[in-house]
């Protein structure tokens, strides 16, 4: 087994995470936070917070540079991936983000609001047969053959040129032209659906910033779409907890910061718990 | 019970007797990595099944013949005939139940 192990794994950089990622490792814990760029995120792109108490209207682009910073000065270690797998076993979680394995005691979820996110037409229905979210994992498998990339965030196109790298022949969507595609077949892929124009191809890479919780930890509990929780932000699998957008609105940044508190301190009695 | 390498040469022969997990991986799958030593695990518990792995990579063939589309897949083999097929991560659970 690669990859490094920790007692608390934070899955999203973000507001949630980031506060869940200091208290956590203020509590003597050791942390890994991975995801997506925060800096790609919509926050990113807020020009001002009016409503965080002593902050007089910074940028998020600011905020969000100063909370990684804060995890930069006290020695968190932030891994940037997408989250491609998370399975239990022997007592501990382990996680997989691109080619990498991570292993811990305890998750928080803080993901973020992508959770509701609508599949493709076709793609739940032929996930496993042409349809992969995963472009490292299943890539090779088409090599040679004509795949579609159908980017819905911001990290297509890169995968895109890593399927052309390995041989296979790409055609690459961007989110706009991919939020309307359709996949097709049967039994297996056969073709994409873009704009009206349909593209014979054998497989489909449909490819988020953010996997839905409740597909990455299938039996996750969820209400109205988001990660069901309790008042300590435990979710319905013991040891993970979840904080921030992914348990519901309202989607606000204070929320999210008092969560990831919260759910730090819920994932680290946990600990003490279990290890008693 | 150890975990037995299939080839091509070796997969009928060995899947064609009694109850046959097969783990489909490769080395670059990052997912793989953490259903391998469940598999591994799931092979020390239940010695009546024969737990068996195929590296997709090495052996394109079976990848093919078996329509591996996405890794990881496990199969279930009872007397040569494929049983069961799950694509993506499972836990130790669902493999029980998959072999069951």
């Amino acid at each position: 087994m690669d990859g490094s192990a920790c007692d608390i794994l934070i899955l999203g950089a973000g507001p949630a995470g980031i506060s869940a990622a200091l208290t956590a490792h203020a509590r003597g814990r050791t942390v890994l936070v991975l995801g997506a760029d925060p800096m790609a995120s919509p926050l990113a792109r807020a020009e001002r917070i009016g409503n965080y108490p002593g902050l007089a209207g910074m940028s998020g682009r600011d905020l969000l540079s100063a909370m990684l910073g804060d995890l930069e000065r006290a020695g968190i270690k932030r891994v940037t991936g997408r989250v491609t797998g998370v399975v239990s076993f022997g007592g501990r979680f382990m996680v997989s983000a691109e080619q990498d394995v991570y292993q811990a005691g305890a998750l928080i979820l803080a993901m973020g609001a992508q959770q509701r996110a609508k599949p493709i037409p076709g793609e739940t229905e032929l996930l496993g047969r042409g349809v992969s979210w995963c472009a490292t994992c299943d890539g090779m498998l088409y090599r040679g053959k004509r795949v579609a990339v159908l980017s819905l965030g911001g990290e297509g196109e890169r995968d895109a040129a890593f399927l052309r790298s390995i041989g296979c022949d790409v055609l690459c969507f961007d989110p706009t032209q991919a939020k309307n595609a359709q996949i097709e077949g049967t039994d297996r892929v056969t073709a994409v659906t873009v704009g009206g124009k349909k593209h014979a191809v054998a497989g489909v890479f449909v490819l988020r910033d953010t996997v839905a919780a409740s597909a990455l930890l299938p039996g996750l509990a969820m209400r109205d779409g988001h990660v069901a929780v309790d008042g300590d932000m435990a979710a319905s699998i013991p040891g993970v907890f979840a904080a921030g957008d992914c348990v519901g609105r309202p989607y606000q940044i204070a929320r999210a910061v008092g969560q990831g508190n919260t759910a730090a301190l819920a994932a680290d009695g946990y600990l003490k718990e279990r290890d008693k | 019970m150890s975990v037995i390498e299939l080839t091509e040469e070796n997969f009928d022969e060995t899947v064609e007797n009694g109850t046959s997990l097969v783990d489909f991986w490769a080395a670059w799958c990052g997912p793989c990595k953490m259903q391998s030593p469940i598999v591994d695990a799931f092979a020390e518990k239940h010695p009546e099944v024969k737990v068996c792995k195929v590296n997709v990579d090495e052996q394109p063939a079976l990848a093919m013949r078996f329509e591996i589309m996405s890794i990881p897949t496990l199969m279930v083999f009872r007397g040569g005939q494929s049983v069961n097929k799950t694509v993506g991560l499972s836990d130790m659970a669902e493999i029980e139940e998959m072999c069951r």
